[in-house]
C-alpha cells in the first residue's frame, strides 16, 4: 500500500492489485472481518443442515418418544439430540430444528429471492423508462401494497394446495413492492448523475446503461433491504402456517415450530426459543454478511477490508 | 498593528488520524487579525487552508482530529482552553462564519426571518427585538422588498440573495471577526464583485476584522490587506496582497501566481474560409414557458475553440445538451456536416456518437465510482464494436492513458484514487476513444485548482494540434477562455448577445453585458484590481 496521490479530500489510500486469484482474495477480505467470516461460516453450517439434514435426522425428528415430553434443555446425560430438549410429542428439538432447517430455508430464500428479481426488475423498469410505463408499474405495486396479504395468502392458498412452491408465490408477490419502491427511487436519483450521461453521450443503449452503470450502485442497498427481509419472510410463512394454510405437520419449519411452542411457553420455554434463536442467528448472519459485501463490493470502501491486515 | 491583535494563531498543527496513517492537515501555523483588517489565506484545495478557520470555530471533530500543539488568541485569551460553554458563547456572537454554499447552510422548511432571527434569539434577544432587527439587516445587506422576504423560504431567493442572507446572519449580533470561508466561489463573477463589494462596506461601518478564505487570487487582490500562503499544510509566503503579487519569494507562490488564466497571448481567429464543422441555426428549447434557448446560431470551424460564457441561467448548458442530444430542441436546427442531428434518427445518431463527444464539469461525477479506469475508457470499445478488436483494447486504453499525462499502472485503479486533475485527465482520455472531432466542454476546468487548471488547458490545446480536435467550450470564468478561444461568444437569458474574435470580446466588447462581464472579473495584481474597481464603479454610475 502506498499513500494516496488524492488532494482534494485528504488523502485515500492506494492498495496495490494484489496478484492472487479471485477466491482467495475474496476469503482473504473475509477473514479480515472476523464478524462476517463467523457468519459465513454459520450460514454455510445451515445450508449443510438444510442438504444433508433430512436425509440423515427425518426418522428421529418424527419419531415420537413419551418418555421424552417436554424434556428440559441441557441434560446432557441422554441422546445429543435431546440436547436442546424434547417437544410435547416428545420428539428431540435439536434434529427438528436441522430438518426444519430445509423447508425454512427454501421458503424464506425462493420469496425473497423472487421478489428481489421481480421486484428489481419492474423497479430499473419504471425508475429508467418513460412516465406512462412507470404509472402502470407504481399503481401495480399500489395494488399489492393496498391488497391485506394475508388475505391474497388465505385466497390463493385455499384455491391451489398449499405446498412449498406456492407460499413461495404467495410470499414473493406480497414482498414484491418493497423492492420495486425502493430501486426505482433509487434509480430516479442515480439516472441523474453525471457519468450516466457520460454514458448516453457515448452512445450506450438504455439496457447498458441500466445493468452497467445504475444497477451496480443500486444493488447493495437492495441486498441489505433482501437479507433482513429474510426474518420477516420466515415470520411471515409461520403466520400462514398457524393459519392452517402454509406447511402442514407433519413438515416442518422454524417458524412452524415456534408458534406450535407458543401455548407452553410459560412451562417448556424451550420449543419456542431454540426455533427463533435459529431464526435470530440466521437473519443475523445474512446481515453481517450483506454488510461486510457491501464494503467489498464497492472500490471506494474496499481498503478498510485490506488495510486492516497492516495494522497487525 | 503589533502588540494586542484581535485574534492570533500561534504555532498551530493539527494532525487527522486517519485508517491510511496520520495526516498532517497543519504544522506550526502562525497568524494574526487586527481590527478593520481583512486577512486572506491563500491556497489550493488539500493546502490546508481552512482548518486553522475550523479550528477557531470548534468545528474539528475530535478524534479524528487533533490539535497536536499551539493556541489561539482571541482577545489574548487561548480559546483552545475554554470549556465548550464559553466557545459557544463566543461562537456566533463574537466569531461568526459563513460558508461556500448558502443553499446547504440555511434549513428549506423555515423563512429566512426565522433562521436569521434564531441566532438572535438562542444569544438570549427578545423575539419582537430580534425581527426588528432581521428587517434592517436584510435591508442593509440588499435584499430587495425585505419587508415582504423576510417570511419567504430559502428556495425562493437566488444564490447572491443566499449569500446575502449568510451575511445578515453572520452580522446579525455584530460579531467582532467574520470568517468567510470560499464565501463567492459559487456564485457568478458579476454576483461575486457585488457580494465581496458588501462586505467590504460592512467591514467599514462595523470595524470587524475579516479572515478570508480562498483559492481565488483575484478575490485577495479585490479585498485583502494581507496574505498568507499555504501549501501542503504549511504557510509558505506572508505579507501584504501587493507584496506578495509583485515580489513573491517562495517558489510555490510564484507557482501560482504564474498559473493564472488570463495573461496570455491571445489567439487569432482561423481563416472563415473553411467549412464549417458545426452549423447551428436558430436553435430554442422551451421549457414550458420558459426559453432557455432563444433562436440560437452559431458555427464552429475545423480545429477552432469556439467559447461560450455568460452567467448562470444563461443557457450554455442547455445548449451543449441540445447538441448532445440530452434534451430535444424545441425548434432550429444544428447541421454536422449536413445532416441536421436535431431530427436525425436513432442509427445515424449513434454514429455521430462517435464525432461529438463532452468533457463534463464535475470529473468526480462524471466517473462511474465502481469501474476501473481501464473499464472506464474501454467502454467507448464495448459500446461501438467496430472501432477496434478485443485483443487491442488494452494497448489502445494505454495509449490513450499516455496521450493524457497517465501511466498504464493507473489502469486497473479506480476513479477516487486520482486527484482531480487526474480524474479530469481520465475523462478527457474517455472521449478521445471514440476519435471524435469535436468536444464540448461543459465547465471542463473549473472544478479544477488554478495550477492544475492550466495543465488541462495545456492538455487540451496540445490534443488540438495533434488531432484537429474543435472544441466547444463553456465557461463562466472569462480569463481562461481569453488564453484558450479562437471566438467567443456571450449569452444572457438563452439569447446569443454578442460573438466575434477572442481579442475583440475582450479588447472592445461592444455590448454592455459583455462590458460589465469583463469589469466584474477580479485580476490578481491588486493595483490593477484597483483600477478595475473603479472602472465598475463608473459603469454601474452611468
Amino acid at each position: 500500500m502506498t499513500t494516496g496521490i488524492d488532494s482534494a479530500g485528504g488523502t485515500t489510500p492506494i492498495t496495490e492489485v494484489p496478484q492472487s486469484s479471485a477466491a482467495r482474495q475474496i476469503f482473504r477480505m473475509l477473514w479480515r472481518d472476523k464478524l462476517a467470516f463467523a457468519a459465513a461460516i454459520f450460514l454455510v453450517l445451515m445450508v449443510l443442515c438444510a442438504v444433508l439434514g433430512p436425509l440423515m435426522l427425518e426418522d428421529q425428528a418424527t419419531r415420537q418418544n413419551l418418555r421424552g415430553r417436554n424434556a428440559p434443555p441441557f441434560d446432557f446425560s441422554r441422546d445429543w439430540l435431546f440436547w436442546l430438549g424434547g417437544d410435547t410429542l416428545g420428539r428431540p428439538l435439536l434434529a427438528r430444528i436441522i430438518v426444519a432447517a430445509q423447508n425454512t430455508l427454501m421458503v424464506a430464500a425462493g420469496a425473497v429471492v423472487c421478489s428481489l428479481i421481480i421486484g428489481t426488475t419492474l423497479g430499473l423498469v419504471a425508475g429508467y423508462s418513460g412516465p406512462r410505463t412507470s404509472q402502470v408499474i407504481m399503481r401495480f405495486a399500489d395494488v399489492i401494497m393496498s391488497f391485506p396479504s394475508l388475505l391474497l395468502a388465505v385466497i390463493v392458498l385455499y384455491m391451489l394446495s398449499p405446498s412449498v412452491g406456492n407460499l413461495v408465490i404467495v410470499l414473493a408477490i406480497t414482498r414484491i413492492p418493497v423492492y420495486l419502491r425502493t430501486s426505482r427511487a433509487e434509480v430516479l436519483e442515480v439516472r441523474e448523475r453525471m457519468f450516466v450521461q457520460a454514458a448516453q453521450v457515448m452512445g450506450a443503449s438504455g439496457r447498458r446503461i441500466v445493468f452497467r452503470h445504475i444497477l451496480p450502485i443500486v444493488m447493495p442497498t437492495l441486498v441489505t433491504i433482501a437479507t433482513l427481509d429474510f426474518a420477516f419472510v420466515m415470520l411471515a410463512e409461520s403466520s400462514l402456517s398457524f393459519l392452517g394454510i402454509g406447511i402442514q405437520p407433519p413438515e416442518i419449519t422454524w417458524g412452524l415450530m415456534v408458534s406450535q411452542g407458543r401455548p407452553y411457553l410459560t412451562t417448556a420455554w424451550w420449543q419456542s426459543f431454540f426455533p427463533g434463536l435459529a431464526i435470530i442467528m440466521t437473519t443475523l448472519s445474512l446481515n453481517l454478511l450483506s454488510n461486510w459485501m457491501r464494503t467489498a463490493l464497492d472500490p471506494v470502501q474496499r481498503w478498510r477490508l485490506e488495510i486492516a491486515r497492516k495494522k497487525k | 498593528m503589533t502588540g494586542d491583535h484581535l485574534l492570533e494563531v500561534r504555532n498551530l498543527s493539527v494532525d487527522f488520524h486517519t485508517a491510511g496513517g496520520t495526516v498532517h492537515a497543519v504544522r506550526n501555523v502562525n497568524w494574526h487579525l487586527g481590527r478593520g483588517e481583512t486577512l486572506a489565506i491563500l491556497g489550493e484545495s488539500g493546502s490546508g487552508k481552512s482548518v486553522s478557520a475550523s479550528a477557531i470555530m470548534n468545528l474539528i471533530d475530535c478524534p479524528p482530529g487533533e490539535i497536536v500543539s499551539g493556541e489561539i488568541l482571541f482577545e489574548g485569551r487561548d480559546v483552545l482552553k475554554m470549556s465548550q460553554e464559553e466557545r459557544r458563547d463566543l461562537n456566533g456572537r463574537r466569531i461568526a462564519m459563513i460558508f461556500q454554499d448558502p443553499l446547504s447552510h440555511l434549513n428549506p422548511v423555515y423563512t429566512v426571518g426565522f433562521q436569521i432571527a434564531e441566532v438572535m434569539t438562542t444569544h438570549g434577544t427578545r423575539k419582537a427585538e430580534a425581527r426588528a432587527r432581521v428587517l434592517d439587516l436584510l435591508e442593509r445587506v440588499g435584499i430587495p422588498e425585505f419587508e415582504t422576504k423576510i417570511d419567504a423560504y430559502p428556495h425562493q431567493f437566488s444564490g447572491g440573495q443566499r449569500q446575502r442572507l449568510m451575511i445578515a446572519m453572520a452580522l446579525a449580533l455584530k460579531p467582532d471577526i467574520l470568517i468567510a470561508d470560499e464565501p463567492t466561489t459559487a456564485l457568478d463573477v458579476t454576483v461575486q464583485a457585488q457580494v465581496l463589494e458588501l462586505l467590504e462596506e460592512l467591514q467599514q461601518e462595523t470595524g470587524m476584522g475579516m479572515l478570508l478564505i480562498t483559492h481565488d487570487l483575484g478575490v485577495v487582490a479585490e479585498t485583502a490587506d494581507r496574505v498568507v500562503v499555504m501549501n501542503s499544510g504549511e504557510i509558505v509566503e506572508a505579507g501584504t496582497a501587493r507584496d506578495v503579487y509583485h515580489a513573491p519569494s517562495h517558489p510555490y507562490t510564484k507557482k501560482l501566481i504564474g498559473a493564472v488564466p488570463g495573461a496570455g497571448e491571445m489567439a487569432e481567429p482561423l481563416d472563415t474560409g473553411i467549412k464549417p464543422v458545426l452549423e447551428v441555426n436558430r436553435l430554442s428549447k422551451h421549457y414550458g414557458n420558459f426559453v432557455a434557448l432563444d433562436k440560437v446560431s452559431l458555427t464552429v470551424l475545423p480545429g477552432e475553440t469556439v467559447a461560450v460564457v455568460g452567467e448562470s441561467g444563461s443557457g450554455k448548458s442547455t445548449l451543449a445538451k441540445t447538441l448532445l442530444r440530452l434534451e430535444e430542441a424545441t425548434a432550429g436546427e444544428a447541421l454536422w456536416e449536413g445532416r441536421d442531428l436535431v431530427t436525425m434518427g436513432q442509427p445515424e445518431l449513434f454514429d455521430l456518437r462517435r464525432d461529438i463527444q463532452m468533457v463534463f464539469q464535475d470529473p468526480t461525477q462524471s466517473l462511474n465510482p465502481r469501474m476501473s479506469v481501464h473499464d472506464i475508457v474501454a467502454e467507448a470499445f464495448v459500446i461501438h464494436p467496430q472501432i477496434l478488436p478485443k485483443s487491442q483494447w488494452r494497448d489502445r486504453v494505454r495509449e490513450l492513458l499516455a496521450h493524457v499525462g497517465l501511466e498504464a499502472a493507473h489502469m486497473s485503479r479506480y476513479p477516487h484514487q486520482f486527484s482531480g486533475g487526474q480524474r479530469q485527465r481520465i475523462a478527457i482520455a474517455r472521449a478521445l476513444a471514440l476519435e471524435p472531432r469535436l468536444i464540448i466542454c461543459d465547465e471542463a476546468v473549473s472544478a479544477l485548482d488554478v495550477s492544475i487548471q492550466a495543465q488541462v488547458m495545456g492538455l487540451l490545446a496540445d490534443l488540438q494540434k495533434e488531432f484537429g480536435l474543435s472544441y466547444l467550450f463553456i465557461a463562466h470564468d472569462l480569463p481562461v477562455v481569453r488564453d484558450f478561444a479562437h471566438r467567443v461568444i456571450v449569452m444572457k437569458n438563452g439569447k446569443i448577445v454578442e460573438q466575434g474574435p477572442v481579442a475583440q470580446i475582450f479588447d472592445a466588447p461592444r455590448e454592455d453585458y459583455t462590458r460589465n462581464l469583463i469589469a466584474a472579473g477580479l485580476h490578481p495584481d491588486p493595483d490593477i484590481q484597483a483600477g478595475r474597481r473603479a472602472a465598475r464603479l463608473e459603469l454601474q454610475g452611468a
